[in-house]
């Protein structure tokens, strides 16, 4: 059976992390998986943790009043779910459905903000890597309200 | 001296050859594909993946659309278009047997030779795959000649995806990967959701050694050969298709002109390389 340390050295998120760092994620780490259908966690709900996908399909949804979930962007394998951990006031802005079997690590984020409190450097680490994927979703957010497909 | 006849196809660049409406089909609600053969006896006349054609409509005008089929078969010419105004709106309501002047084909064409023994990446956006469905097939028919081939192709909703069918059926053949997304995803959709080019890091392939043909709004192009780079490809080996009001499709008009060049007849297709400073004027 792999270790979780070894699958967490893996993720390409985590790619070139000192084994120091890869050890403290590793305390607060946890394999855990979704049926189809399962919801992960729901707008407004406490946001604990994250989670590395590690096979599967997971949609964030918005919900629209009165109407059905939206489905603004899917989520697959070596994909990071969740950053709501991190930032307060630490609650989720979407709901996450995950739509196939889903298997994934999941960081507890009490856990780790705690360890980022005392250990600025693993802070640091994880926000320019958080960042990244941030900085590209919001690129990808702009192109897709772009609407570029419509007949202008 | 007989004269060379490869090169003397026709008197007059100007002059459509009737062409008969073989079938029309409907790909979405608004996107229909046309086969038209000669109206005499067939001509046998090719076309590389890339090029169209001016087709006119008698009595409405004429258009510039891309050939989107098969490059090995020669009894008829494929196209797909959308129905976004009268002329185009003309064409998609013709009837089979009715009649539509064909000039063409022209413009340079995707670099299949470049693309020999190396991965090719297609991206698509919208009826963007039209145009790169003849490289598929060209890839597909000469399967030995090339490396991987990775299709990424995104569309506005579920509804607006052209060629589902052959989609799936491309997914199914070997060395190749097919990744489908779309903006907006209904909840019966279990597909991808996100624009086309989030689908990049889950392509399979290897940068260095890979040409990338891509078509789709000129935004959408911009973000990808963007994004191609970060992935490691020179702008040498990303070529874009890129669209223009062309009239005359021989270079004389100039109403395609964009900066240096001419789309109708020094493109549609262009290395990324060539294009990247003009892309990012806003007067062009």
């Amino acid at each position: 059976m792999e270790s979780l340390e070894r699958i967490i050295a893996e993720q390409e998120f985590f790619a070139g992390l000192e084994s120091y760092y890869t050890g403290l994620l590793v305390g607060c780490a946890a394999n855990v998986r979704f049926n189809p259908g399962t919801y992960i966690f729901k707008e407004g709900e406490e946001a604990n943790e994250f989670y590395l996908i590690r096979s599967g399909k997971v949609a964030l949804e918005l919900f629209a009043p009165q109407g059905k979930p939206i489905v603004v962007e899917t989520l697959d394998a070596g994909d990071i779910l969740g950053w709501s951990w991190l930032l307060p006031p630490y609650l989720w802005k979407f709901h996450a459905h995950a739509v196939q079997d889903t298997r994934a690590i999941a960081l507890d984020g009490k856990c780790l903000r705690a360890k980022c409190e005392q250990n600025h450097d693993l802070g640091y680490e994880l926000l320019k890597r958080f960042a990244q994927i941030m900085e590209r979703r919001l690129e990808a957010t702009r192109l897709q309200l772009l609407d570029v497909y419509a007949v202008k | 001296m007989r004269p060379n006849m490869a090169t003397a196809v026709t008197t007059d660049p100007m002059l459509p050859h009737p062409y008969l409406v073989q079938a029309v089909s409907k790909e979405t609600p608004d996107t229909f594909t046309l086969k038209l053969a000669p109206e005499d006896k067939p001509n046998g006349r090719s076309f590389r993946p890339g090029q169209f054609s001016m087709l006119w409509v008698f009595g409405v005008g004429e258009l510039p659309i891309s050939i989107s089929g098969n490059p090995a078969e020669h009894k008829q010419l494929v196209y797909t278009v959308r129905s976004v105004g009268q002329a185009t709106n003309a064409l998609v309501t013709q009837h089979v047997g009715a009649g539509v002047g064909v000039r063409g084909p022209y413009g340079t064409g995707w670099p299949m030779d470049a693309a020999r023994g190396r991965d090719v990446i297609v991206v698509a956006g919208g009826i963007g795959l039209a145009p790169l469905r003849p490289v598929i097939y060209e890839v597909l028919h000469h399967r030995e000649d090339f490396g991987r081939l990775v299709v990424l192709y995104g569309a506005r909703s579920p509804h607006d995806l052209l060629y589902r069918q052959e989609l799936a059926a491309w997914a199914r053949q070997r060395e190749t990967q097919v990744l489908v997304t779309v903006d907006y995803g209904g909840m019966s959709w279990r597909g991808h959701v996100g624009v086309v080019t989030t689908l990049f890091k889950y392509a399979r392939l290897k940068p260095a050694q890979s040409v990338a043909m891509v078509c789709g709004p000129e935004i959408m192009m911009r973000f990808v050969a963007r994004e191609l780079m970060a992935f490691g490809l020179s702008r040498n080996d990303v070529y874009l298709s890129m669209e223009r009001n062309m009239k005359c499709a021989v270079g004389f008009c100039g109403h395609c002109q964009y900066g240096p060049h001419f789309i109708c007849k020094d493109g549609p297709v262009f290395p990324y390389e060539k294009l990247r400073s003009l892309m990012e004027k806003y007067e062009l």
